[in-house]
């Protein structure tokens, strides 16, 4: 494995707990890898499975997915949505050859600022030992040419 | 090559099964209007045309030509760039061309796995010499070159630009007829056609709102496969857990296979704005899923989650059996994740 590769992490927050455990992490010091970027949503009920499956294959070589702890949900009982699609999309993902690893959950509460850096660090690692998932690659791999959507052409009839 | 001044029509096949073509023939008595109006110049399952008689046309000859079939191999492509250059309105004609339909289930898996189950492992195959077709063979004679296998499978789009689609597998006929009079309006009388890029021959809303089946605000516990269910007659199918893929799917059809118990199959592709069918279907399905009460403890979600999405066979070969090549991910990545060679998990 080439030890200059650094795994890139889309990370999406919710707005209640999450990402203020993210925030508390760095108020308590607490280092966690800078490989996740965390976007933060209202709630991960507002997290929609196609912007996962954009993130990897756009290039990202995993995806975290966190909210509030069921039952504690700011929404009530969005994040039980969250967690009914991510179950469904793991194995929709499995399927497409991509590693479990890569794709994870976690509920982390505002005060868990500790437990979300451990979780981030531990999945930053996983993903490295697995190596880039490079979707464009995969997609591009048989060497036809594979050309993305072409704008529409105008045509007079 | 005669010019009698009717406006030219075409028609090829590509990566397809030939139902697009008899869905064009089931437009019954009016094919007869359709060879009033049009002179053919192409249609391989219909008229004896060759291709040579294609090149031979100059430049946007073909006023409307609907390409049906997926991108598979290199003949595919050749005969989309071709009539892309010889058609003035080039038509994606029914799922395979417009999002890869079932051909493209085979992006699940890769190019030699899917040699080896055609010729060599497959209980009806006896092929001891294990002979396998090559794209170029040496004769006597010298080289022949027969066209190359590509990994994955493409929609039309992906290869040449489209002007419109048409979606279904295949499209009802009278989808079909709908958009020949816009064409021939066109054509005939200048009439404004519909924006470039447009789906035609569809609604614009999910295959619910025209399915006459009962619809109540419930959740399910278990999927059922459809020889385990005698599914009750004008219930949603959904609600008896049943997969319909009718949420996610565009509507056009009349929702004729809800109507006979069998759930949609999603072949109308995803809805106007969609870009994943699979990424929607999902979504919807997670809201119909009785799993998540407060209370549960985060193992006990987890287990009871796994019970109930066991019953979805094959999640994602079900939700894009239609738009694989059109879908975010485009294809399985291949020896990811542990598997034997060529195999996709």
């Amino acid at each position: 494995m080439d030890k200059k590769f650094e795994p890139l992490i889309i990370g999406f927050t919710c707005n209640w707990c999450s990402y203020r455990a993210a925030d508390m992490a760095g108020i308590s010091r607490e280092k966690y890898p800078p490989n996740v970027r965390l976007i933060r949503l209202m709630c991960s009920g507002r997290l929609d499975p196609t912007f996962i499956l954009k993130a990897l294959a756009g290039g990202a070589d995993g995806v975290l997915v966190t909210g509030c702890h069921p039952g504690e949900c700011h929404y009530l009982e969005q994040n039980f949505k969250a967690a009914r699609r991510f179950s469904l999309l793991k194995r929709m993902l499995n399927q497409m050859g991509i590693e479990p690893e890569r794709v994870k959950l976690v509920w982390a509460s505002a005060a868990e600022g500790v437990r979300l850096a451990k979780e981030i660090t531990t999945m930053v690692e996983e993903v490295r030992a697995l190596g880039p998932l490079n979707w464009p690659g995969v997609v591009a791999e048989d060497g036809n040419g594979y050309v993305a959507h072409l704008a529409p052409e105008e045509v007079s009839a | 090559m005669s010019d009698n001044g009717k406006p030219k029509f075409g028609m090829y096949w590509a990566s397809s099964c030939g139902g697009c073509e008899i869905s064009v023939l089931n437009i019954g008595d009016k094919l007869l209007v359709v060879d009033e109006v049009f002179d053919v110049v192409f249609w391989p399952c219909a008229a004896d045309f060759k291709y040579d008689d294609v090149r031979g046309y100059p430049d946007g000859y073909i006023d409307l030509c609907l390409f049906n079939g997926a991108i598979r191999n290199s003949e595919n492509e050749e005969m989309a760039k071709l009539l892309r250059q010889k058609s003035k309105v080039l038509v994606a004609f029914g799922s395979c061309a417009y999002e890869g339909c079932i051909p493209a289930l085979s992006n699940f898996t890769s190019k030699e796995a899917t040699m080896e189950a055609v010729y060599l492992d497959n209980p009806s195959i006896d092929n001891p010499a294990k002979i396998l077709p090559q794209p170029i063979n040496k004769v006597p004679e010298g080289e022949l070159d027969i066209p190359h296998f590509y990994h994955t499978v493409k929609s039309l789009d992906q290869v040449v630009p489209v002007d419109y689609y048409i979606p279904g597998c295949p499209p009802e006929p009278h989808q079909i007829w709908a958009v020949l009079e816009v064409v021939v309006a066109g054509l005939l009388q200048g009439a404004e056609l519909p924006p470039a890029g447009s789906v035609v021959g569809a609604g614009q809303v999910a295959v619910c709102e025209e399915c006459p089946l009962s619809k109540h605000e419930k959740t399910i516990d278990r999927f059922y496969r459809p020889w385990e269910i005698d599914p009750e007659p004008d219930l949603c199918l959904l609600e008896q857990g049943i997969m319909c893929v009718g949420p996610a799917t565009r509507s056009g059809c009349g929702a004729l296979c809800p109507q006979v118990g069998m759930g949609c199959r999603g072949c109308y592709g995803p809805l106007e704005g969609v870009e994943d069918q699979g990424a929607r279907m999902l979504t919807a399905l997670a809201s119909v899923i009785g799993v998540g009460k407060t209370g549960d403890t985060e193992a006990q979600l987890e287990a009871k989650l796994d019970k109930i999405m066991d019953t979805i066979v094959d999640p994602a070969g079900t939700f894009y059996r239609f738009s694989m090549a059109h879908s975010i991910l485009k294809r399985a990545k291949v020896n990811g994740h542990g598997a034997k060679k060529g195999e996709a998990k």
